[in-house]
């Protein structure tokens, strides 16, 4: 690729800076405002300090990576069994999936908890004394709340699929899946020790997407008084506003860290290919 | 180094007819493949030779007809119980494992010790000629080097029969050449069954113990490469394989046919030659067939002019305007260049009809 030349040369780096300060400059505030030691000169890192032991803290981040974690088992179980399927057997299913998959972006999140919490409300209602309305209302348990999970399984379904699909799209499943069985292999031999393997990127991909969501969602979980840790941010927000800034900062700075553990648990070791006679 | 043991096994594809939609990929093809043998099933794109090597190892299931291996019926098995080796024309080794893990892999699935499987799968890659490779990873590899694995792998498992579905398609010309040989080397060495697929005519004509020309479903023939080539048994088989001149010829009686104005054994001599006496007819005459010399009389003249090496290939034009390939060794060929007039002439032996 040529490289450009002239006046476009300092221009990209005007607008890379331009861009960057956009992003940078609120950040560094934000950190600034938490590590201020008001009514002193320096800086004073007391806002992190006090997190740990913050009123309600530790539920909501428990409760929170509970939801991530079981989100993420639920969306990879659903989207990877169901994509192998369509890739194997039933391409032609394909544009109706990936429609279904675009669905959960164009609802509003408000529009979808409203549902939602109208379902939920059959439980004591109609459905009262019957398992379905039994298990309605278990759903709805504070300490672990499966309904959360299931509907930021589907709100993640967009970003698992395409996530995914990039995965699938990128190896010869059909010629792998044939090899593999042509050498004795079960279908969960097949999954598990040719797939699965050479989709890790997509998976953790898809993970830390779902992760993401799971983490920031506030919308859903406020709306059916769940107390999450973005929803207990919000609540403490204003009382204490440093420290609520502070756990933004961390939350922040913890979803680097785990896209940083992600990018270096997938690098492969690289070699140069070697000239090879046949 | 011990060796891989075969239980070489025959073949029978019986009466397979397996549709897409309104087109009969298989047409009711009947296939006997003797154990030990290799037989090269070769055809136009859409003849269906896939299919059948897709039905013998199970990745498709036929609509009517049964596939018997050793004398069993294994029609309903799924393809990983049926005991074949597969090389693919797609490069198929698993990104994820090494050379001799992949090499290994049937071998874990199977069970055994690992270091029972390492040995093998090393014993494997030195019999193809990779020792040393097997801790690269297939983008560490060759074309040619990932196809070697991907045959070690399939003979790992001691396939009763061997399937390869155009493995030497996606390599260069020197590296596929090479492979060829290796492949066949191997598959005599081990006397293991083997189905062959491939559109590459010089291909299946050098390895093959027998050639299947497929059409539409079925088998045209199937024949020794040197009765294929010089005994056809009908039109298609005459044109599809090698090159063949369509020469104006008159049938004198049933058993002579004129053409180029010599008179020649009408091959077959069958009662069609006296049903067909004074009509006029089309000779099918290889290039090999005709021959070509400088002559100022003419009547022909040369055209186009290409240099092969050992031959050479010359586009006659006849006084009718006809073109009429001619392959002649190359000391033979020297100096009939284009636009030399020549006098074109035909080897001794029967000629065809079509």
């Amino acid at each position: 690729m040529k490289k450009p030349t002239g006046w476009w040369r300092w221009v990209r780096w005007v607008i890379l800076g331009v861009v960057g300060i956009y992003f940078v400059v609120p950040m560094l505030a934000s950190i600034w405002f938490t590590v201020q030691d008001s009514g002193h000169s320096g800086i004073s890192f007391s806002a992190y300090a006090a997190i740990p032991g913050t009123e309600g803290f530790s539920t909501a981040i428990v409760l929170s990576l509970e939801l991530a974690a079981l989100t993420v088992v639920g969306t990879l179980a659903v989207t990877i069994p169901a994509m192998l399927a369509i890739t194997l057997r039933l391409p032609r299913l394909r544009p109706w999936v990936e429609f279904l998959s675009l669905l959960p972006l164009a609802i509003p999140p408000i529009a979808l908890v409203a549902g939602v919490r109208d379902l939920l409300q059959l439980g004591p209602d109609q459905l009262a004394g019957t398992p379905i309305g039994d298990a309605l209302v278990s759903s709805q348990d504070p300490s672990l709340p499966w309904v959360l999970v299931v509907v930021y399984i589907v709100l993640a379904l967009p970003f698992a699929y395409r996530s995914i699909d990039a995965g699938l799209r990128a190896i010869d499943v059909r010629t792998l899946v044939e090899a593999a069985r042509g050498l004795g292999a079960s279908w969960p031999t097949v999954i598990g020790r040719v797939l699965l393997p050479n989709l890790r990127s997509a998976v953790l991909g898809a993970a830390f997407l779902t992760i993401g969501l799971v983490l920031g969602e506030f919308t859903i979980s406020s709306i059916l008084l769940f107390e999450t840790l973005p929803v207990w941010l919000v609540k403490i927000s204003g009382e204490n506003a440093s420290e609520s800034v502070a756990v933004s900062i961390a939350s922040l700075l913890f979803t680097w860290a785990l896209l940083l553990l992600v990018s270096l648990a997938d690098r492969r070791r690289r070699t140069p290919r070697l000239e090879a006679l046949a | 180094m011990s060796d891989v043991h075969i239980n070489a096994a025959g073949v029978h594809l019986d009466g397979l007819v397996r549709r897409f939609g309104d087109v009969a990929a298989l047409n009711g093809l009947d296939l006997v493949i003797q154990p030990g043998e290799l037989i090269a099933l070769l055809g136009p794109s859409g003849c269906g030779k896939t299919t059948a090597l897709r039905v013998l190892a199970g990745f498709e299931h036929p609509d009517e007809g049964r596939v018997m291996v050793a004398g069993k019926d294994i029609t309903g098995r799924p393809p990983n119980k049926r005991d074949m080796g597969m090389v693919f024309q797609a490069f198929s080794l698993f990104p994820n494992l090494t050379a001799a893990d992949n090499v290994a892999f049937g071998l874990r699935v199977r069970g055994g010790a690992t270091v029972v499987r390492r040995t093998r799968a090393l014993e494997l890659l030195e019999l193809v000629g990779l020792g040393g490779t097997g801790n690269r990873y297939p983008h560490q590899l060759s074309g040619g080097q990932q196809q070697r694995v991907a045959l070690a792998r399939a003979l790992a498992i001691e396939p009763r029969v061997l399937l390869l579905d155009e493995p030497l398609s996606a390599l260069d010309a020197q590296v596929r050449g090479q492979l060829r040989d290796e492949i066949r080397r191997l598959q005599q060495r081990l006397g293991i069954t083997t189905l062959f697929v491939t559109h590459d005519q010089a291909e299946a004509l050098s390895i093959a113990d027998r050639v299947g020309v497929m059409r539409a479903g079925n088998l045209e023939q199937i024949a020794t490469p040197d009765e294929l080539y010089h005994r056809p048994a009908t039109t298609f088989v005459a044109e599809f394989v090698g090159t063949m001149n369509r020469l104006p010829a008159t049938v004198r009686d049933a058993s002579t046919v004129e053409v180029l104005g010599l008179a020649r054994p009408l091959y077959g001599g069958t009662d069609d030659g006296a049903v067909l006496t004074g009509k006029a007819v089309t000779a099918l005459v290889r290039p090999e067939s005709i021959t070509v010399v400088a002559d100022e009389e003419g009547p022909a003249l040369v055209t186009v002019r290409t240099f092969h090496g050992a031959n050479t290939r010359l586009s006659v034009r006849m006084p009718d305007g006809q073109e009429v390939i001619a392959d002649l060794p190359s000391p033979l060929a020297s100096g009939l260049n284009p636009g030399t007039v020549v006098k074109v002439g035909l080897s001794e032996g029967p000629v065809l009809i079509g």
